[in-house]
């Protein structure tokens, strides 16, 4: 900054100036951006918070364009999809930017929380950002599984049908709540078009809410990484971290190059894929819904299925509730049940990995299980992995506690 | 890490032909392309002349035919609309009423079955229809209220039986095969380009998009990969700054 | 710059030659691709093939129209007039001239050339018009008798906006001193035979 500036850069910096004493523009972007010390070491595993935010913002922008010709109208919304389908100039695309990008979404977002769990991401100080994640994970599936209802194909009616009716499950008012949350005796245009409303403004603002908190959360504390050690501890005489370095430009070119792997990724699907061998688009979907025929073989999409299996394995109607909602409300309390001394899994003793091994194959399995047609055998299966799943969580504080660790690094390795 | 994440995408590719496993046993691959352009032609003109004056195609308009299939109006008001209809107008069934009649069912519209039901499935039904003393019947789809509509085309065949004994050792019979009672106009390979690109056809119908979808993808695909290697370069150039 | 005793991680060499081009590279690309991406967005706001059969050409029959008679008909949400004028009507078309803001309809967007010309259409007798104002898209009213009217004391018969008081003769052509900046719009058509026309639609030979 030693050379004389061009009149134009001054008058730049006097406009820069002149914002800056009235809204703090560049003192947010030092603070998060450009002197937002992060890890050196983040792995391949440090793309998903990043593509996150870019899947929400693809869902937003494609969403707000699909709002423009969708008619939220029991009697008009399977034919404006297909309108838009088929009349639109570029809807197809537009449409299969946004139901691909749910899915992905969804990718994108386990792996975020499969991460959080190998590196110990949500342990103190981390645990309002796990919880604000979890928050955003619960939001994300009343927002997707209300999404999928907007097609008005058989899968969505039949869907909105199973899953309100599992409120119907709770004593006393479950039958009142039921008639409530459809607005009508049955799945209906009330429903479709509340749903609608919730879909595009209600969520997506709560989504957008939590977000901005779970990065407050996260900036506040600083990131983890995958040697779980606080990078805060050594610092320089400029009290910068000794082992971060400025989020941008360092990862903001890392995280673009990511962002270029994702999105061939993507576009394949896209263009060769969309309906992704019926995972993404369920075939029985392509079938106007029809309240007097059940398809045979009611499944919800992919992202759902490992909690589908936890009700399906349970014979009985509220225990089944009750144990899907336990599934995922035990997610809140991670941080507390894990008690090891170091974060990661790489200091972490054998019981942990397997663990955490057994956990992975589990959700995976479950998952299958959920988009299978339920038979016998598959049920009793379903049992068996269901208390694998609660046993990762019940194993958690003993085998952290008791197992032994590693010690950790002073400063973050390769 | 490179390794986990070709690891986690061959398998992530992977579930598609997983998922997709058919439960009917008499399914089989249809061959359909529905870059052919010739025969999406030839299918188009089937399913006007066999399919539509029952079935409906309510999403699609004659005039999108025209344009994507490469037919001029003219050939497009000449080979494929019948009645009074226009260019502009949904490919609505000719006789939506008498169907009903005859068939005591309206015949359900057609426009998406290749997307709900699969375009092998409707192949393997359009093969699968048997003539038995109680009339016509199918493997694909048990007591179809729909009569072989293209009988004169395959000829009428007759299911041979076999039976087979389970695990329990009940036993059970099946259609094992079929052979041809009644010879068609079309001899069997004939009648499988028939109905392979009727199947072509209606995959297109089912989706118009898909042909500049597939045209399309690859230039994506190849920019992002341009985008991608330069992005990589340039991560690569500034990560020399940072300190190992 | 930074402390040698500390370790920085971060030894940021100068923006080389090869860093910049890259930068520019990368930044180009993506733009480019912001760009293809942003297309299909922009182009889903353009009528839809729905909209455009809706807007389809409208065959009018005109076989048994009065002369002096007004039809009017809507092609594309628009209203469109059809005039079949009198010997008389179109003898007064010439005698307007000096208070005609553009009387040999000289601008090329408010007509097809094929209707450029004194009584702006095709066939002399039938005048087919875009009705709505070229001020601010309201609908005038026909007002055929000659004679003095409240907006104006010499009348020659034409089209009288309510909205902003802008007045058009019977060729739709602007008068003067009005806020309409242009002649009334001359929407594509033609005549199949003849007591049909075809709105919306060239006549054949034109592209």
């Amino acid at each position: 900054m030693a050379k004389p500036a061009s009149s134009l850069s001054r008058s730049a910096g006097a406009l820069g100036n002149w914002i800056d004493q009235r809204i703090p523009v560049s003192s947010f972007w030092k603070a998060h951006i450009s002197e937002y010390y992060a890890p050196k070491n983040f792995n391949f595993f440090y793309f998903f918070g990043s593509l996150a935010l870019l899947m929400l913002v693809n869902q937003i922008v494609t969403g707000i364009f699909l709002t423009m010709h969708y008619k939220p109208d029991a009697e008009m919304a399977f034919s404006s999809v297909e309108y838009i389908m088929r009349d639109v100039e570029w809807g197809w695309l537009i449409r299969y930017m946004h139901s691909t990008g749910a899915s992905f979404f969804f990718v994108v977002v386990y792996l975020h929380m499969f991460r959080a769990l190998m590196y110990g991401s949500y342990k103190s100080p981390r645990e309002l950002v796990w919880i604000l994640g979890v928050l955003i994970y619960l939001v994300l599936m009343a927002e997707a599984f209300m999404g999928y209802v907007l097609p008005w194909g058989q899968m969505s009616y039949w869907g909105a049908q199973v899953i309100i009716s599992l409120f119907g499950a709770i004593p006393v008012v479950g039958d009142a709540l039921v008639e409530w949350i459809r607005g009508d005796f049955f799945v209906s245009d009330a429903t479709l078009n509340r749903f609608f409303a919730l879909h595009v403004i209600a969520l997506p603002l709560a989504l957008l809410g939590l977000v901005v908190l779970h990065l407050a959360a996260l900036h506040e504390v600083g990131s983890n990484n995958p040697d779980g050690i606080e990078v805060k501890k050594n610092k320089d005489a400029q009290g910068r971290p000794l082992d971060g370095i400025p989020f941008h430009p360092y990862y903001t070119v890392k995280d673009i190059f990511g962002v270029g792997v994702f999105l061939t990724l993507f576009a394949f699907v896209i263009f060769y894929a969309p309906e992704f061998g019926g995972l993404f688009l369920e075939p029985d979907n392509f079938n106007p819904a029809d309240p007097l025929v059940t398809p045979e073989h009611i499944v919800p999409v992919w992202y759902f299925t490992p909690y589908y299996a936890i009700l399906r394995a349970v014979p009985d109607k509220l225990a089944g509730v009750i144990l899907m909602g336990l599934a995922i409300m035990v997610l809140f309390i991670v941080p507390w049940l894990d008690r090891s001394r170091v974060k990661s899994i790489r200091y972490k003793g054998w019981g942990s990995r397997i663990l955490l091994a057994v956990f992975t194959v589990t959700f995976i399995r479950l998952g299958m299980l959920g988009m299978s047609e339920g038979t016998y055998i598959q049920t009793l299966e379903s049992r068996f992995w269901t208390f694998a799943y609660f046993a990762f969580f019940i194993l958690l504080p003993f085998i952290t506690k008791y197992e032994k660790t590693r010690p950790e690094p002073e400063r973050v390795t390769k | 890490m490179m390794r986990i994440f070709l690891t986690i995408s061959m398998l992530w590719l992977a579930m598609p032909a997983w998922a997709a496993g058919g439960d009917n046993e008499y399914i089989e691959q249809s061959g359909a392309n529905v870059e052919n352009l010739a025969s999406l032609q030839r299918g188009a003109a089937t399913f006007a002349n066999y399919c539509n004056s029952c079935h409906s195609a309510q999403y699609m308009r004659y005039q999108r035919l025209a344009q994507d299939l490469e037919l001029t109006e003219a050939q497009v008001e000449e080979f494929l609309i019948f009645g009074d209809r226009e260019l502009t107008d949904y490919m609505k069934a000719a006789m939506p009423g008498e169907s009903k009649d005859w068939f005591g069912v309206v015949p359900p519209d057609l426009t998406l079955t290749a997307r709900s039901r699969g375009g092998d499935w409707i192949y393997s039904f359009l093969k699968s229809f048997y003539m038995t003393e109680e009339g016509w019947n199918n493997t694909v789809l048990e007591n179809a209220s729909m009569p072989h509509v293209l009988w004169e085309l395959q000829g009428i065949q007759r299911p041979i039986l076999e039976t087979w004994t389970d695990d329990s050792g009940e036993e059970h019979t099946r259609i094992a095969q079929f052979e041809l009672d009644q010879p068609g106009k079309l001899n069997a390979r004939e009648y499988e380009r028939t109905i392979r690109d009727l199947t072509a056809f209606m995959i297109y119908l089912a989706e118009p998009a898909v042909l500049k979808r597939e045209s399309l993808g690859i230039w994506v695909i190849l920019f992002l990969v341009v985008f991608t290697f330069l992005a990589y370069l340039l991560y690569k150039d500034y990560w020399q700054d940072v300190r190992k | 710059m930074s402390d040698k005793q500390s370790l920085a991680s971060i030894e940021p060499s100068a923006n080389t030659g090869r860093r910049m081009l890259l930068l520019a590279g990368t930044g180009v690309v993506g733009v480019v691709g912001a760009g293809f991406v942003a297309w299909p967005f922009l182009a889903s706001w353009n009528p839809s093939a729905r909209a455009r059969v809706v807007g389809a050409p409208v065959e009018v029959f005109i076989g048994a129209m009065e002369p002096g008679q007004l039809l009017k008909v809507v092609w594309r949400g628009q209203t469109i007039g059809i005039l079949r004028r009198t010997p008389q009507m179109l003898e007064a078309l010439d005698e307007l001239k000096d208070e005609l803001r553009d009387p040999q309809s000289t601008t090329p967007t408010q007509q097809p050339e094929y209707a450029a010309n004194l009584h702006r259409s095709i066939r002399p007798e039938y005048l087919v018009v875009n009705l709505h104002c070229t001020h601010l898209g309201c609908v005038p009213e026909f007002i055929p008798e000659v004679g003095a009217q409240p907006f104006e004391l010499n009348w020659k018969g034409g089209f009288y906006c309510p909205c902003h008081k802008s007045k058009f003769d019977l060729a739709g052509r602007v008068y003067t001193g009005v806020p309409a900046p242009t002649n009334l719009i001359i929407p594509p058509y033609r005549f199949t035979d003849d007591e049909r026309v075809l709105i919306g639609m060239e006549p054949e030979g034109v592209v």
